[in-house]
């Protein structure tokens, strides 16, 4: 039984033992082991993007009242396979004076970096790639690496357009990187651990009942971090062609994409692992496996919320964007921050003082943050109907756009049917 | 060998080309990727010291701000980034001369110090380093005072940049 409830623990010690019987020294089958692990973990990444590029693409479809994939296996679920086939026979072009070496680094770097934070996060609480002490904090290390692959392939093309994607790049993926941390600073103070897997298992409230602006936050800034709409400046089609990838074609575009789409995923397992309480569930602490179960549901959950903002918000303007990371996100998460620390410190101080059993604490200390957030969003919003009155310029009064029916009667013998055009 | 060496090896000799490449490189934007790579093959020296702490910390603010800070300034100045200028000038056998002096001083001190062939002692806890290290930071008896100076400093250089580079208002 062990088997079922827990394949990968077993597979893993069942494989370790057998090297063991090897002769081999245990310091060399840690390595070995760790490698296959490693190498599995990125493997599992590519081949789980191969169905979230078809889910996201039928999911568009749905929402735009179109079919989506439908010719290849059942509801087109195998499309993904003849992209990747008619992507790898596609040729590769490399631009007239294009820094060839960087040019070629870049698509690597982008998809290995979305690929690294997959390591700590964890599937359920046996099945984990690594459990860093500073998870969370590597969680953002690994963002800025990708960040660098996107700027590296706008300066290495020698295209003005990938150029003006990767300064793009630089004003955005950088400065949401600010209330991103920040954000991820509240759970990290609620669960006192830096560790993914050890706030997994502080969480039992989840920290989105605990904190949803910080939730909130930190959602939007991940999104913001991968360039999808309503915040895909970097590649915006109708401004600058493709912006950085303009100048990519065949597999080098490919892996772009797929890093892209992998991204997109990878944030929503992090929403899901940090703020709705990973692989937390039912019975999974008993039965590992369904753990890894839970997860999935919370993380397609959340990254069906990506796709939808996705597909249904406009692009912001370049200073619109900005401003709503400088002007509104950063000071929020500060004060959230601030707020957050205060509070929770003060409710261990007066916990002596107030009788209370210990099965309710942490629900106690839930509702106080609670009421904490909702009077932080309260008062927000006062703050910005301030200042959603003094932006607003009226430029003229509204006009009347339907004739009333007593002026038509009188210019439709004079001027014949055009006067229905006014 | 145990396989931490090897690992230690590859990343040692990783480290060090990129680090000479650094200087020798003529491209501004290759010497900042080899930059990069030095400075994560640091991080990863500190990884196999057991300090995950400070090797995280290393590539959030030496790649993720630093390098990235370099690469857009460099990329900013296109022109004149291909240097083609002979390396060294006519005292460069001086500075080999202090700088392998300097290599042969370090050396002498370090072998004759009985700290570089004990092993250390091992550190507390996996989070109890990161909760000593805070506590120390913000502790009175401890660094409180160099922490907020530096803190200042930051503060008055990120004043000075904005006062700089802002528009100047009548």
């Amino acid at each position: 039984m062990n088997f079922l409830s827990d394949p990968i623990t077993f597979i893993g010690s069942w494989l370790t033992n057998l090297l063991l019987g090897w002769g081999l020294s245990q310091a060399l089958v840690n390595t070995i082991v760790k490698f296959i692990g490693a190498g599995l973990v990125g493997t599992f990444g590519f081949a789980l993007v191969i169905f979230t590029i078809w889910l996201e693409r039928k999911l568009y479809g749905r929402i735009q009242d179109r079919l989506g994939p439908n010719r290849v296996g059942p509801y087109g679920i195998f499309q993904t396979f003849p992209d990747m086939i008619k992507i790898f026979t596609k040729e590769y072009i490399t631009p007239d004076g294009a820094d060839k070496v960087i040019y070629n680094l870049a698509p690597i770097l982008s998809v290995s970096a979305v690929l690294l934070a997959w390591a700590v996060i964890p599937f359920a609480h046996t099945i984990v790639g690594t459990d860093v002490n500073v998870g969370v904090l590597y969680i953002v290390a690994v963002g800025g690496i990708g960040s660098l692959g996107i700027i590296l392939a706008g300066f290495a093309s020698n295209n003005k357009y990938s150029l003006l994607g990767a300064f793009r790049a630089v004003a955005q993926v950088v400065s949401y990187e600010v209330p991103m941390v920040l954000a991820l600073l509240v759970p990290v103070l609620l669960g006192r651990t830096m560790g993914v897997n050890s706030l997994v298992n502080a969480q039992s409230v989840w920290f989105i009942v605990m904190s949803p602006i910080a939730a909130f936050i930190f959602f939007t800034s991940v999104i913001a971090e991968t360039g999808r709409a309503p915040f895909d400046l970097l590649e915006a089609e109708s401004e600058i062609v493709a912006g950085y990838q303009t100048e990519y074609s065949g597999l080098k575009f490919g892996m772009f994409y797929v890093g892209e789409f992998l991204h997109a995923f990878t944030i929503s397992a992090l929403t899901a692992t940090l703020f709705l309480g990973g692989w937390r569930g039912p019975f999974a602490q008993q039965v590992p496996i369904l753990g890894v179960a839970w997860f999935f549901i919370k993380a397609f959950i959340v990254y069906f919320v990506v796709v939808l903002i996705r597909i249904s918000m406009p692009r912001l303007r370049i200073d619109q964007m900005l401003n709503f990371n400088w002007k509104f996100l950063t000071p929020l998460a500060l004060i959230l921050l601030v707020v957050t620390a205060v509070v929770d410190k003060l409710f261990y101080l007066a916990i002596p003082s107030v009788t209370i059993s210990a099965a309710y604490l942490p629900w106690a200390r839930a509702g106080i943050h609670l009421l904490v957030n909702l009077v932080i969003l309260l008062v927000l919003i006062q703050i910005l109907k301030g200042y959603q009155i003094k932006s607003r310029v009226v430029v003229a009064q509204p006009r009347a756009v339907v004739i009333t029916p007593l002026a038509e009667v009188k210019t439709v013998p004079q001027e014949g049917s055009k006067a229905y055009d006014s | 060998m145990t396989p931490e060496q090897i690992i230690f090896i590859i990343v040692a000799v990783v480290t060090l080309t990129a680090a000479l490449s650094v200087v020798t490189s003529r491209n501004l934007i290759h010497s900042a990727l080899w930059l990069i790579l030095a400075l994560f093959g640091v991080a990863i020296f500190y990884v196999l010291l057991d300090a995950g702490f400070f090797a995280v910390i290393q590539v959030i603010i030496y790649i993720g701000a630093i390098a990235i800070l370099f690469i857009f300034a460099a990329m900013l100045t296109r022109r004149v980034m291909q240097d083609s200028d002979p390396q060294t000038n006519s005292t460069w056998w001086l500075g080999a001369l202090i700088a392998g002096l300097l290599f042969a001083g370090l050396a002498l001190v370090l072998t004759n110090w009985p700290g570089l062939s004990t092993p250390a002692s091992p550190l507390a806890g996996d989070s109890e380093k990161i909760r000593q290290l805070g506590l120390a930071l913000v502790s009175p008896d401890h660094y409180v005072l160099p922490f907020e100076l530096a803190s200042i400093l930051l503060v008055a250089g990120m004043i000075g940049a904005i006062y700089v580079a802002g528009e100047k208002k009548r």
